[in-house]
């Protein structure tokens, strides 16, 4: 995927006013199966799996013992004992060197298969209000497999189906990066390569544009989703980067729970917090100093223009105690007032 | 394709020069400003600052990057664009005329010599 295709602001703006499309065949997909997966995948990852029926999936971390995170990826239940990780593709290799190594300690391990897929999919995720008018018109319904479904706007949030497009067929889930509505499509190539084309000629009346890694970058640090290597890393663990939501405490044993456990009680050293320029500043960027009372308490994970907001925004990690009020980002040996503001940066105006 | 014109002075590292009097103008060029992207900020030296050839003396940030700018030539900075500076976009839209970054007054008249010709710029960006 390039960085952009006919300009980062104008896909962005597309997003957010009607549709982009973008080329995400770079994620990797790895696929879990067998009687014991449910119970394999509910130890190495933070949320509940149990939680999920046949077609719904949900956002989640997995974590070393130390709490810091390995990946933070989507699981679908396909089908009953049927799993399909959705991870980052710079953290695919790690991913599954970890899954193996603990397939290798797991009692039941006859009773998971465990396989990357990455080399087998493609995919695309068409994002922004106006997708729902035309995406029926490109994946045509009803679903044949997982989320049982007439049409794939008839999707809910988090939920996937599979449909025929192409000759291998498509799985189809209403997620995305972008804070906006929106589906993500995952398949091999032929039928993906074939998604694009129809979703680019039914989308263009809606005004749909290709967009670029520019403008994944910019609109899901509008929402404040973590990108990996930015604000999660090894040595961050999902409370310090405020994802607790996403670690189930009562499901059981789990990789990383004892530290996550302690950290929810008894709190954290560091906190991601989000930020605006409050004035004309240039763009913050990943790495510049976050001051606070008069010293450099902490660091700029993610920052940049907003295409948005039209002003300087950005994430960055500050102590608990500074995780509230005015702050400065030193900007190439000056320093520019910023104001912590709740999550999300951007809210959508209706 | 890049728009290059004719009657300038370039940069390996994509600035361009129009020597008038003694004194250069300098901005970026349209193959600079494409490959940069949407521009959103624009930094610039103060007046009266003397800068040698190669410095860094300006910063145009995009929504994606921070690059630095750096003086063709040698001598003092004379006059800057204001209008850049409120309105970034100009370097995107007319970066050979509204969106012009400062001026220098040359310390030495013969230095655009050193400078690359319209056609071998047009080479090194391989148009």
């Amino acid at each position: 995927m390039p960085v952009q295709y006919s300009g980062l602001i104008a896909e962005h703006l597309a997003v957010r006013n009607a549709a982009g499309i973008f080329d995400i065949s770079h994620m990797g997909e790895v696929t879990v199966n067998g009687a014991a997966a449910e119970a394999f995948l509910n130890y190495l990852l933070t949320n509940d799996v149990r939680k999920l029926a046949p077609g719904q999936g949900q956002y989640t971390l997995m974590c070393r013992e130390s709490g810091g995170v390995i990946d933070d990826l989507y699981v679908y239940k396909l089908s009953t004992a049927v799993y399909l990780l959705i991870v980052n593709a710079s953290r695919t290799a790690n991913d599954v060197a970890w899954l193996r190594e603990q397939w290798n300690k797991f009692p039941r391990s006859d009773d998971v298969n465990l396989t990357d897929a990455s080399h087998n999919y493609s995919a695309v995720a068409v994002q922004g209000p106006r997708v729902k008018d035309f995406i029926a018109d490109c994946v045509r319904g009803p679903s044949v497999s997982a989320m049982r479904v007439n049409c794939v706007t008839d999707l809910k949030k988090n939920q996937i189906a599979g449909f025929h497009l192409g000759r291998g067929g498509v799985l189809v889930s209403r997620t995305g990066y972008t804070g906006e509505d929106g589906f993500e499509i995952v398949g091999e190539a032929d039928a993906i390569q074939e998604a694009w084309e129809i979703i680019l000629k039914k989308g263009e009346p809606y005004g749909i544009k290709p967009c670029g890694l520019g403008a994944r970058d910019t609109l899901r640090t509008e929402m404040c989703y973590p990108l990996y290597g930015h604000e999660l890393d090894e040595q961050t663990t999902p409370m310090e980067a405020g994802l607790g939501h996403f670690v189930s405490m009562d499901k059981g044993e789990f990789i990383g729970r004892a530290v996550l456990a302690e950290q929810k009680a008894r709190g954290t050293k560091k906190k991601l917090i989000a930020f605006k320029m409050t004035g004309k500043s240039p763009p913050p960027r990943p790495h510049y100093p976050i001051w606070a009372g008069g010293a450099a308490v902490g660091a700029v994970t993610s920052g940049t223009q907003s295409p948005s907001l039209n002003i300087g925004i950005g994430m960055g990690f500050v102590p608990p105690d500074r995780a509230t009020g005015d702050i400065e980002i030193e900007i190439r040996g000056n320093r520019f007032p910023a104001a912590i503001v709740p999550k999300p940066i951007y809210r959508k105006s209706h | 394709m890049s728009n290059v014109p004719s009657d300038l002075k370039y940069t390996k590292s994509h600035e361009w020069v129009r020597v008038s009097g003694g004194v250069a103008t300098v901005g970026i060029t349209d193959h600079a400003q494409h490959e940069l992207t949407d521009i959103v900020f624009v930094e610039l030296p103060q007046t009266g600052r003397t800068v040698k050839a190669g410095d860094a003396c300006a910063v145009v940030e995009s929504v994606k990057t921070a690059s630095d700018i750096y003086a063709p030539l040698s001598g003092e900075i004379v006059e800057v664009n204001k209008s850049a500076v409120e309105n970034p976009a100009l370097a995107n839209t007319e970066p050979y005329g509204g969106g012009w970054f400062f001026k220098i007054k040359l310390a030495d008249a013969g230095e655009p010599n050193k400078l690359m010709s319209p056609e071998q710029y047009t080479a090194q960006i391989g148009g």
